[in-house]
């Protein structure tokens, strides 16, 4: 087997009385696009400070390639970090940004200047050279941050949600971009966001961090279809889920269970409810739907026939629900919590 | 707000008027140093370099002007070491009694200047003399420096919290040492702070008096304490002028350039 890019192991890290981050265990494969997915203060990021060396952890290691660097410092880490505000140094033109760490580790003048071009022209900025990052647009920042970090061809670049002020079609353009970036350096990324489309979209894997742990970790396919805990399947995409009552109702047997808004159709025949929402947006429609068993479900459908008159008038109609038996996920991690009386 | 034009034409009038009580004073004593007559007639009917020559030629003034230079540089000094120091502790490190810390450190300018006086005297004269450092120009520096450290303290405190540390963490990630990340990031984004900083801390140890009062030693003689000495002596009145009038000049300019330099929070720290 290979050595791992990055292995935490019992990775622990408290700001006085609150516990950021409480026991992780996680290996990385070189060259994956890794991505921890997560919602603000769920101790992603400060995994990400722990791998890039900002924050020293409270127990555990941190090691890179095989080698243990928990208590190294950055400059001695072979990583490169895009910060969420792009941390571009003001004072400096573009291409002294991304010279700067080829400067720090005394690269000849002649061979980090051509490097630096070579970075810029990657990542589509030629003849931005000489602009103060004062004078580019926030994509444009975004741009020269990651070729500050790519320049110095690290073994692992982190991005701290890189992508979190622009606007959504840059958004969409830069998740296309760096993935093809990722692929042509072959470095591995390691990518945080709270974004789940993100997340689905651009990794190898994906981590889900609920309260400094990790739920989950697999492929998006297999986090978003066989999520490992109610968090995980609430939080990557909508879902419904069955308790108790209904889901012995519904399913017919005791446990916590998922089914996706997508995978559910409105029909003639099937589980009885009444619309209590329509939501139209664009390409689907959501509808709201209460069952008579008790459940509230979220049902997607895709607008193609259906006309927004139509839509309207089925609010406080009654409907019936049809989803695939084998689109009922049963989700393991909650057993305990539901067969308590 | 909205102000009748009756209330607005008398805002403008009070202020007109509160300006011209500082400044008209100023300006006469500008004027003075060009006019002719010895009496200082008004309005003056003739210009002359007169006077501006013959403080030239005062040795008792320009030495002076040398001894402030010099305690102003002194000082200066001082207050931009230990001022950036108690800066970037206050600003980068959480400590017990960080904020009395803070408050220790901006206390001096408000004390008033005749109890720093006072007390600097007496510890010189029972603790330092006795080690065998005397009064001199080294304890005007010193005297100085206590309050002139406020000004560079604020300044660069002020300009720390802008930045945060973001940038020097992005400098340590790319592989920067301490040494690099300070001679590349940090310094160069704190400088216009240190010079607005020090041109402030400059400005205030030029015109002082009282402190300087009590903590010159012997034959050290200030610009200002050198002006009081002469403003009763009838013959040195027009080359008192003239002094006056450089140390307006030397005392404004620092003071514009810091408001230039560092903006809006320079000028707070100078009250």
């Amino acid at each position: 087997m290979t050595t791992p890019a990055i292995e935490l192991t019992g990775l622990r890290k408290s700001f006085g009385a609150v516990e950021a981050v409480a026991g992780i265990d996680l290996e990385i494969a070189d060259g994956e696009f890794f991505s921890m997915l997560g919602p603000s203060g769920s101790g992603k990021t400060t995994v990400l400070r722990m791998i890039a060396g900002f924050e020293l952890p409270t127990a555990g290691t941190v090691a890179l390639s095989g080698r243990d660097v928990t208590r190294l410092a950055p400059f001695e880490r072979d990583v490169n970090t895009v910060f969420q505000d792009y941390a571009l140094f003001p004072h400096m033109t573009v291409l002294e940004n991304v010279e700067y760490g080829l400067k720090v580790r005394k690269v000849g003048r002649k061979d980090r200047r051509a490097r630096a071009v070579d970075a810029l022209a990657s990542v589509r900025l030629e003849g931005f050279e000489s602009r103060k990052p004062s004078e580019m647009s926030g994509g444009q920042r975004q741009r020269v941050a990651l070729a500050r970090a790519l320049v110095n061809r690290p073994k692992v670049l982190l991005l701290d949600e890189p992508l979190g002020a622009l606007d959504l079609k840059l958004r969409e353009q830069m998740q296309v971009e760096l993935k093809q970036i990722q692929r042509d350096v072959g470095i591995t990324f390691v990518f945080v966001t709270h974004d789940q489309d993100e997340a689905l979209t651009m990794s190898d894997r994906v981590a889900v961090f609920d309260a400094g742990r990790i739920a989950q970790v697999g492929t998006p396919e297999q986090v978003y279809e066989q999520p490992a805990t109610p968090f995980v399947a609430g939080f990557v995409g909508t879902s419904n889920l069955l308790t108790g009552e209904v889901a012995v109702a519904l399913v017919g047997k005791r446990g916590t269970y998922s089914v996706r808004p997508e995978k559910i159709s409105l029909s003639e025949t099937g589980i009885p409810g009444i619309v209590a929402e329509v939501i139209y947006a664009g390409p689907v429609t959501r509808y709201v739907v209460d069952l008579d068993a008790g459940a509230r479900m979220t049902v997607v459908e895709q607008n193609q026939r259906t006309g927004t008159a139509a839509l309207a008038e089925l609010r406080g109609k009654p409907v019936h629900l049809t989803w695939l038996e084998e689109h009922v996920i049963e989700i393991p991690g909650a057993k305990e919590n539901t067969d308590a009386p | 707000m909205t102000l009748s034009p009756w209330a607005r034409w008398a805002m403008r009038v009070f202020m007109g008027a509160g300006l011209g009580f500082i400044y008209a004073p100023l300006m006469l004593v500008l004027i003075n140093s060009f006019n002719g007559d010895r009496t200082f007639g008004w309005p003056p009917h003739d210009f002359t370099l007169r006077w501006w020559s013959s403080a030239w030629d005062n040795s008792g003034a320009r030495d002076a002007l040398w001894t402030s230079v010099e305690a102003g540089l002194g000082a200066t000094a001082i207050a931009l070491v230990l001022g950036t120091m108690v800066a970037f502790a206050v600003q980068r490190f959480k400590f017990f009694g960080r904020d009395t810390l803070s408050l220790l450190i901006v206390l001096p300018i408000a004390l008033p200047g005749i109890v720093t006086g006072i007390a600097l005297d007496s510890a010189w004269r029972s603790v330092v003399e006795p080690l065998g450092v005397g009064k001199g120009l080294f304890s005007v520096i010193v005297g100085h420096a206590t309050f002139c450290v406020v000004t560079v303290y604020n300044n660069v405190l002020a300009r720390l919290r802008r930045t945060g540390t973001n940038l020097e963490e992005a400098s340590a990630d790319l592989g920067a040492v301490p040494g690099q990340t300070f001679r590349y990031v940090t310094f160069p984004l704190i400088r216009s702070a240190l010079l607005a900083g020090g041109l402030l801390a400059f400005a205030l140890s030029f015109d002082e008096i009282i402190v300087t009062t009590f903590t010159a030693g012997p034959g050290i003689t200030t610009l200002p304490i050198w002006i009081f000495n002469n403003l009763f002596r009838p013959n040195q009145a027009p080359v008192v002028n003239v002094v006056a009038a450089i140390l307006i000049v030397l005392s404004v300019l620092p003071v514009w350039f810091a408001q230039r330099l560092a903006g809006p929070e320079a000028g707070a720290s100078r009250t």
